[in-house]
Order: structure tokens, then C-alpha cells, then sequence
């Protein structure tokens, strides 16, 4: 897919909460190994979310980061897209939320959208239609969670928090343009790997089957398809960014798709995070674009359970060497942390 | 706090918006009809500056109804860059890394919540500064 006019990234900023539950203190608390997750999952710790903190504050930080990138007047912005699977309203828009605090306008289109873990990507889809239709100026998409995992759940180990915004413009708006579209795809279908019934507080999922038929068919396809579309090889792309449920799935992905490590390594967060749900690819993606340089051509693609994936081809221009610097980056996020014992870990999740 | 008063207090609460007397550049915050120095009535709309200092706070073990659940936690009077002084929580600070004259910045966060039911209230707190933006 392409807009009919050219679309372009004009900022992006991401925010990871403090707080680090490393997988030894969880496998203490439930008598397990945590060699499984350290050692074939790649999961370090995962960031814990405070206890006044939720999907709305965890974008709004995140939205004020893009903004300083972008350098606009959050007037100028026409649309909010939260995703999440962990809004803290079950009906009230958290993209309201978002818009009030940075002070935009009233005139705006704001919502928030579910698709399991690639809900933020999805939000990143419809600014880019809204801006390349000539709907809008601005368009803001934001993927951000608070992610849960039931206690001792293999979840829990990699139910990380911490989210990202993008903010996009149409290229003739955009004085200081960061990445230029090339195209996107989405791939879905119906695929039942990972789910959440009403008024249940912790997701479901169906063991070994979260892995071929759903994560490595989707995120395989959608990047196969954008690649032909586009007629570009794994060895065009500087950088590739998958979702991160673990750091064995996207590497795997990586291999089985021609890529090298040397293309995936960087955007990998999770073992230092978690698994940020809605905003793990897009946050991987932030931690791309802190450190890309013009003419590099990163490819994204997301995964949410259910199960669908989307893929986006960026080729990065010289307005990033401007902006990188206005905002602190995701490494500086990853690098501030305080460790936490399970104890507090239960209070700051309102677990007890 | 009701949802009207919460609703009407918005701007000042989530965004810190201020009201700058035109006659006096006195700085009216909450933001006021009349200028609270020298009683004008023309204003122009003022962001508090993001950073600031601690210059006194009072570490509450004994909370109001609603925050049993945050304790301990900390009330601290921070001066902004621009002199404007603020009473305000602070957080992400352990209570024995906290000292007078830390560097502060400001956080969106949750302040409170009408029970399970109700309506969320956030609000701006502030952070040890930790990065250089």
C-alpha cells in the first residue's frame, strides 16, 4: 500500500517507566529456573510500570518526547490514535487523555484501537492514510502498554511496560523530514494463538501455537509481501524491527527471512524491557531511528495475536541528524532504572 | 473531587497552564480573574516551566482517604526556573534519596481515582531529572 501522496515521519519519542523486575526474582518467588528465559527467551528484566502510572500517562510522556522532535504546534495535529490492550478505561478514549494534556486542538479525530500487540502499528497505518489523503496535517499514532501476564504464567516473565509515539506529515508540510514511506501491507487472519475474555484481568494463549502458525506465518508474510511489492532483498535494509515477545521469536524471523544479525541486533529490546505488547515494535523501531542515519532503509513489521502483522519500509532522511537530539532516546530510557524485588513489583501493579 | 471541577481545572492541572498578568508579568497560578499583585484583569496564557528545585517536603505516612495504598509518598514545594513556586508530589524517588535542592522535572501520572468505578485524575507530579532534556 501506498498514499497517494508522500508520507513522511516528523518526530517520534518513546518512555519506559523506571522500575525493572529482573526474571531470577519471578522464577525465586514461583521455584523455577529462570535459565529458559535468560538463556533461549533472551529476557534480562522488564520494565514495571509505577503505581500512578497507565497506558494514559505512559503515552502522554511518549506524545510530549515525539512533539519535541517534531518541533510543531500540537494544534496543528489532527488525529490521536492510542493502541493498546490495556487502556485504563474500558470506555472513555485514552486518545482524549493524550490530546488534553499536550494541548491540542479540539478539532481532532481521536480513538483509541485493539489489536492485541500490533494495535500501535495499525494506529500508524490509518495517520499515514489520513495525512497521505490530504485529510489531515499531522497525524499522531501512538502503541503503548501496560502488559500483563498472570502470575507464574511463562507471560509473566516478559509482560513488560513502556510505549511510543509517531508523529507523521506529508511531505510537502515538512520542512525537516525523518523517514520517508516507501510502502506498508498488513497481513491477517483468524488465528486464536493469544486472547482475553471480558472482565478477565490476564490474557490467555495457547502454548507452542503462538509460534508458527501464528507469529512466524504473519510477521513472515506481511514481510515477504511488502518486500515484493516494493521489489526489495533482505540485504537493501540497514535495519529490520519485528515484534518482541521474546528475543528468540524476531531473531528467528530475522534467519528464516534472510536477514543478519548485525540488521536486527539494534532495534532489539526486549531483553533489557519486557515485551511492551502495543508498543514493542514501534519502540524497537524509536530505538532505530535514535541511532539511523540518512539514506538507511529500515524495514518494520509488527505482530498482534488473533492475529494479523504490518509492515512498513522507511528510507531515513536528513531531518533526523536535526531532531535526534531534542528528546532523550530509548537507550537513555533502558540505561535509568531502579530494580524492584516481586514484593513491590505486586504493590506498584496493584496486585495486592 | 467531583468530574465538573476536574473537567474545569484541566488545563492548569494536566498542563500547567498559567495566567501572565499583561500590566505586571506577575505570574497567576492557579490561574486567577483578578491579578493576586496588582488586581488586572488582562492575562495571557503561560506554561510553568518543566524544571525546577526542591526546596522543602513532607514525607506522608498517614494519608487522606484514597491514598492508603501509596505510602509512603512525598509532598515537596519545588521552585520553577522562572521563581514560581509549586506544591506538588513527588515521585519515582525512593523517601531516603530525597533532599532539598534535588533537580526536579515534570511527569504526567495518575494522582487519584474515584474508586473502581469513577473517574481517573491526572495530573502533573514531578521526578528527580535524570536526562539532560
Amino acid at each position: 500500500m501506498r498514499p497517494i501522496i508522500d508520507v513522511v515521519i516528523s518526530g517520534w519519542g518513546s518512555y519506559i517507566p523506571i522500575y525493572r523486575l529482573p526474571v531470577e526474582e519471578i522464577a525465586r518467588v514461583w521455584g523455577a529456573s529462570s535459565d529458559h528465559f535468560k538463556r533461549d527467551l533472551l529476557i534480562d528484566e522488564k520494565a514495571v510500570a509505577g503505581l500512578d502510572e497507565d497506558v494514559a500517562t505512559i503515552s502522554v510522556e511518549a506524545a510530549k518526547n515525539a512533539l519535541l522532535r517534531a518541533k510543531i504546534n500540537p494544534e496543528e495535529i489532527g488525529a490521536i490514535f492510542v493502541g493498546t490492550e490495556s487502556k485504563p478505561y474500558a470506555v472513555k478514549p485514552t486518545g482524549t487523555i493524550v490530546a488534553e494534556a499536550i494541548g491540542a486542538s479540539k478539532k481532532i479525530l481521536a480513538a483509541d484501537f485493539e489489536f492485541a500487540c500490533k494495535a500501535g502499528t495499525e494506529c500508524l497505518q490509518c495517520c499515514i492514510a489520513l495525512v497521505g489523503s490530504n485529510m489531515i496535517k499531522y497525524g499522531m499514532a501512538i502503541g503503548a502498554d501496560i502488559a500483563e501476564g498472570a502470575p507464574s504464567d511463562p507471560l509473566e516473565y516478559s509482560a513488560g511496560s513502556g510505549g511510543t509515539a509517531i508523529i507523521v506529515a506529508s511531505r510537502n508540510q515538512e520542512r525537516e523530514p525523518v523517514a520517508l514511506l516507501e510502502g506498508s501491507t498488513s497481513f491477517v487472519s483468524d488465528t486464536p494463538d493469544f486472547w482475553r475474555r471480558p472482565k478477565k484481568d490476564y490474557p490467555s494463549h495457547a502454548e507452542a501455537f503462538t509460534g508458527d502458525p501464528a507469529y512466524f506465518r504473519h510477521v513472515i508474510s506481511a514481510t515477504k509481501l511488502l518486500m515484493e511489492e516494493l521489489s526489495l532483498r533482505p540485504s537493501d535494509f540497514k535495519y529490520v524491527v519485528f515484534h518482541q515477545p521474546n528475543g528468540k521469536f524476531p531473531i528467528r524471523a530475522a534467519r528464516i527471512l534472510g536477514f543478519k544479525k548485525e540488521q536486527i541486533e539494534p532495534g532489539l529490546i526486549v531483553p533489557y524491557v519486557g515485551n511492551l505488547y502495543s508498543g514493542s515494535s514501534l519502540t524497537g523501531f524509536s530505538a532505530i531511528l535514535d541511532l539511523a542515519m540518512p539514506g538507511d532503509r529500515i524495514l518494520l513489521t509488527s505482530y498482534g495475536s488473533g492475529a494479523g502483522s504490518d509492515a512498513f519500509s522507511f528510507i531515513v532522511e536528513n531531518g533526523i541528524l536535526a531532531k535526534r537530539d531534542n528528546a532523550p532516546k530509548v537507550f537513555d530510557y533502558i540505561k535509568h532504572k531502579k530494580i524492584i524485588d516481586y514484593a513491590l513489583y505486586c504493590k506498584l501493579r496493584r496486585k495486592i | 473531587m467531583s468530574v465538573p471541577r476536574y473537567w474545569r481545572e484541566m488545563p492548569y492541572r494536566i498542563r500547567l497552564e498559567a495566567r501572565k498578568c499583561k500590566l505586571c508579568n506577575y505570574v497567576n497560578y492557579p490561574p486567577r480573574t483578578k491579578c493576586y499583585k496588582c488586581g488586572a484583569s488582562e492575562f495571557e496564557k503561560y506554561y510553568l516551566p518543566q524544571r525546577g528545585i526542591l526546596l522543602s517536603f513532607s514525607i506522608i505516612r498517614n494519608p487522606p482517604t484514597g491514598f492508603e495504598k501509596t505510602t509512603p509518598y512525598v509532598i515537596g514545594l519545588v521552585e520553577l526556573e522562572d521563581g514560581t513556586k509549586l506544591l506538588t508530589q513527588i515521585t519515582d524517588v525512593d523517601i531516603d534519596e530525597i533532599k532539598i535542592g534535588m533537580e526536579l522535572e515534570q511527569t504526567f501520572r495518575r494522582i487519584s481515582e474515584d474508586g473502581d468505578s469513577g473517574i481517573i485524575q491526572y495530573g502533573i507530579k514531578f521526578r528527580p531529572k535524570y536526562l539532560k532534556f
